[in-house]
């Protein structure tokens, strides 16, 4: 595996090898590409400074790609350090691993840095404090800040954070151990519904994506590449491309050698003053291809012989008692197969980047949710030191984990240096569609042995797809720990015999992560079955589904011939708790008046689903009124437990996008291949959910909890698909197993 | 050449008058509130007024906005009483899609000052977000409007 799977899997242990110490944090060196904060006067951490002036400078490291990570982790400086916001300025990082981990995903923003950030605001707030008493004479005890001011209350003294910045930067930093963080109710931007720093720009059209950065003297470049994966270029012609005004040059970009990491895919570039002079030139390019022995691959024959490989006996991932035996002592046995389709992410900002090498290094602006991916991937393409990549990171137009992949951004550089200019690259919609990091497919078998009363007492999953590891390892098949401790080996369930099984999935194109992951294929067999045995027993659902889960309990996940993924993060601060995850059911049942629920028939009808998933627990009623191949969602209720949250109305946003995200995988979004080649280029054939299809109203209830805070970008997307899927159940009496839903409706 | 208006300033272009409005707005001119998404008509975030009525950019030619009024996003200044309602309900996440989607609402309510749910969804529905914003603009375009949630 390489550099680059580290940093993915790995994130937790990197973390810890970056702060273990302690120091890193409070350093105060000054770096050659030195930020707002690493300049202040007063910088006690990388993450903040504080300026003579008063001005606060708080660095935002994470990316911002709409979940407010940007504004969320400043503004939890800002109130730990009794900064005044309108006195704030949020300066977005670089990439650089004096950070920690900038790679925005895995829902891990505030989980991971909340600590650290409050222990340097607290810090510097301790420091300001002792300055002020320093220079009172009176002792620190006694001064408190307040508002951009320490006062001291007795003596009706008052000075601002600018003013004791720099009696502030010469005293040694507190122990850690002494320092005393804020309170809930002390806080004043925490979960106070305070906008996000970019709303206005946002609304007004002034935020600036990678699509919009641009550089002095650029080119803009439009990329032709393989159209089936792995394919190499045999031969081009650009005689014609060179007649379209405005084209300045056609280069080619060597294709990757396996395994693809984020290397770039190689291809023709077309280079012009404007991004529509280079599509015009693309479009007279004649370009002979290759497509070497990823041509025959056909998406729908795969998918069918993954549904087939679960049918057979696979790798044990998790077994406890004998689900055999089970089996054969079962009063009945329910089995089913399911299937899910590749996706694409389809950000609505598609893939850019603008790079220039010159003088042996590399400047650019990227739309990336991985600057450090960054800096390592250019390097790697371009021969250079990764120190040598200062890598600028742009609001992002969505992610969804598609811009955790930078390849787009090694195009641009490889190209600066072949033109010896500036470059943007531009992904069009078509190419985004057509040569994306696809979520997988997945084919998956689910068999219970069932007791007089229809309960389980016997349960085998066994689950087969092609496996993100293949972007590091061209030859792997088999699932790496973290896809099968997503909502799979994991899975709560009092049952006695449990048994989970991995086949071998052979790859044919570029797979990733998308929102939510493996959750997404497995949470919909695993909740679909369950509403399957709920029918089967003549049991409400609901009730059903926390008699499997049993008693609220703390569970010890032991899967077999791994560790358990749980996010990396030990089962002890994060166990998988199921009076939690009851408690969400709970709560949602009530939120919904389930008990009272329209029953089902005539085309309406309630669905439910509940999953953990990034240390999250979701429940999730759906309301579904089908008129012939149509469906629309008047109500979809989401109960959460997410641990602490530190910005409440974007953790509502979060879920209230996730029901609408979770919605167009589940009725229908589908990426299919022919002869190798991606069949969808567009929104008119890769659909995604409309303001008219989206649920009416997410209504989001969130639980109010201590427990450290966990994940939210992605936890309410699994429980989607299968709670839909069983409202049409309700609704029509019609079991659909693959997905997306609208196919088996319409058929 | 083709002269048209943008933003109330007169304009001229000596172009390929086959180039899409999207293109000579966000690379000639600067103005990069407008956004590309699809290219094809099918998404929305390309969204401007032209002559009052929200057309998508991408799907318009040069030759077409000749002697036409075009308004984009940067003419609305955060003053329009959409913008307004869209900060007062969060509506944004990323916002790529947002500029399209307040320049729809903004004809919409031109046309139709008090919107019904069906016409908000038929205004509405061109209009992709990725994100899943659209229950806070169907809540922010009926707070502009001044109608019932
Ligand atoms: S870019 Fe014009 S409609 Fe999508
Ligand atoms: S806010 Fe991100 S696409 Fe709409």
């Amino acid at each position: 595996m390489s550099e680059n799977t580290l940093h993915v899997v790995e994130r937790r242990a990197f973390l810890k090898y970056t702060f273990g110490a302690g120091a890193l944090i409070l350093g105060t060196h000054v770096e050659a590409f030195a930020s707002g904060a690493d300049t202040a006067v007063f910088h006690p951490s990388v993450y903040l400074g504080i300026e003579p002036n008063g001005t606060v400078i708080l660095i935002a490291h994470r990316s911002e790609m709409g979940t407010g990570s940007k504004s969320t982790l400043p503004m939890i400086m800002a109130d730990e350090l009794e900064a005044d916001w309108k006195r704030v300025k949020v300066e977005q990082a670089i990439g650089d691993e004096k950070y920690g981990s900038q790679n925005t995903d895995g829902s891990c923003s505030i989980r991971d840095f909340v600590e650290i950030i409050r222990t340097a605001a607290a810090s510097a707030r301790t420091m300001l404090e002792q300055a002020a008493a320093q220079k009172w004479n009176v002792p620190a005890a006694e001064c408190q800040a307040k508002n951009h001011f320490v006062v001291h209350t007795k003596s009706n003294k008052k000075a601002g954070f600018g003013e004791l910045a720099t009696a502030a930067s010469n005293l040694p930093m507190p122990d850690k151990k002494s320092l005393k963080l804020k309170t809930d109710s002390e806080f004043r931007y925490i979960n106070k519904n305070v906008p996000v720093v970019d709303q206005q720009d946002l609304c007004e059209g002034k935020g600036v994506f990678g699509m919009d950065a641009k550089m002095p003297n650029m080119l803009v470049a439009s990329i032709e590449h393989s159209p089936v994966y792995g394919g190499t270029l045999v031969s081009f012609d650009a005689a014609e491309t060179k007649k379209v005004a405005g084209v300045r040059d056609v280069v080619t970009i060597e294709r990757f050698k396996p395994p693809h990491n984020f290397q770039p895919l190689g291809g023709v570039a077309v280079l012009a003053d404007t991004y529509w002079a280079a599509l015009q030139g693309r479009k007279k390019l004649k370009v002979e291809w290759n497509l070497g022995p990823n041509a025959s691959y056909d998406s729908d024959r795969y998918r069918d012989s993954l549904v087939a490989a679960a049918r057979q006996p696979g790798k044990i991932v998790r077994t406890q008692g004998n689900v055999e035996a089970g089996f054969a002592s079962a009063a009945k046995i329910h089995e089913a197969s399911y299937s899910t389709p590749l996706l694409s992410h389809a950000p609505m900002e598609p893939p850019a980047a603008v790079a220039e090498f010159k003088n042996g290094k590399v400047v650019c602006h990227a739309a990336t949710q991985n600057p450090q991916a960054v800096q390592e991937t250019v390097a790697g393409a371009l021969g250079i030191d990764k120190k040598d990549v200062t890598c600028h990171v742009t609001l992002l137009g969505g992610g969804f984990g598609r811009k955790s992949k930078p390849d787009y951004v090694a195009e641009a550089a490889l190209l600066s240096k072949k033109v010896g200019r500036p470059v943007k690259v531009i992904w069009s919609r078509e190419d985004d569609i057509r040569t994306d990091f696809y979520h997988s497919t997945a084919g998956m078998y689910v068999k219970a042995g069932l007791d007089a009363g229809g309960k389980p007492t016997s349960w085998l999953h066994r689950s087969v797809f092609p496996s993100i590891g293949t972007t590091f390892d061209e030859k792997a098949e088999y699932a790496m720990d973290l896809e099968m401790g997503m909502g799979w080996n994991d899975l709560p369930f009092d049952i006695p015999n449990h048994q989970a099984e991995n086949g071998p999935a052979k790859n044919h194109i570029r797979i990733g992560w998308l929102r939510a992951v493996a959750n997404v294929y497995h949470a919909f067999a695993i909740h679909s079955f369950v509403d399957e045995l709920a029918h089967l027993a003549g049991k409400d659902p609901v009730e059903y589904a926390l008699s499997l889960i049993g008693p609220g309990r703390k569970i010890e996940m032991n899967p077999v011939g791994m560790k358990y993924w749980n996010h990396n993060q030990d089962q002890k601060t994060f166990p998988v708790d199921t009076a939690r995850l009851r408690n969400v059911i709970d709560l949602v049942a009530q939120k919904s008046n389930w008990a009272n629920r329209a029953k089902g028939g005539n085309g309406h009808g309630w669905g439910f689903a509940a999953h953990r998933s990034f240390l999250t627990y979701v429940a999730v009623a759906t309301e579904v009124k089908v008129e012939g191949g149509r469906v629309r969602i008047p109500n979809m209720h989401i109960a959460v437990d997410a641990g602490k949250t530190y910005n409440e109305d974007r953790v509502l946003a979060q879920f209230e996008g996730a029901g609408v995200f979770g919605t167009s995988i589940a009725m229908m979004s589908e990426i299919s291949v022919k002869d190798g080649k991606v069949q969808q280029s567009n929104f008119h054939n890769y659909n995604v959910a409309r303001l008219p299809e989206a649920p009416e109203t997410v209504h989001v209830h969130l639980i109010k909890s201590d427990a450290p805070a966990a994940g939210v970008g992605e936890p309410g997307v699994p429980p989607i698909p299968p709670s839909i899927a069983n409202a049409i159940f309700a609704a029509t009496g019609k079991r659909l197993r693959d997905l997306p839903l609208r196919k088996g409706l319409r058929a | 050449m083709i002269q048209l208006k943008v933003n109330g300033a007169t304009r001229k272009f000596e172009g390929d008058p086959e180039m899409p409005l999207l293109w000579y707005l966000r690379e000639l001119l600067e103005l990069t509130g407008t956004k590309y998404g699809c290219g094809m008509g099918l998404c929305g975030a390309c969204t401007v007024h032209v002559d009052g009525k929200a057309v998508r950019s991408c799907q318009t030619t040069m030759a077409s906005a000749a002697g036409k009024s075009v308004v984009t996003i940067e003419a609305l200044k955060g003053q329009h009483a959409v913008q307004k309602a869209w900060m007062a309900c969060n509506v944004p996440q990323c916002g790529y899609c947002q500029s399209g989607q307040i320049m729809q609402a903004a004809a919409l309510l031109k046309e139709k000052p008090k919107p019904t749910d069906k016409d908000i969804d038929d205004a509405m529905q061109g209009n992709i977000c990725r994100c899943g914003t659209y229950q806070r603009i169907r809540k922010a375009v009926k707070m502009a409007a001044g109608v019932r949630a």
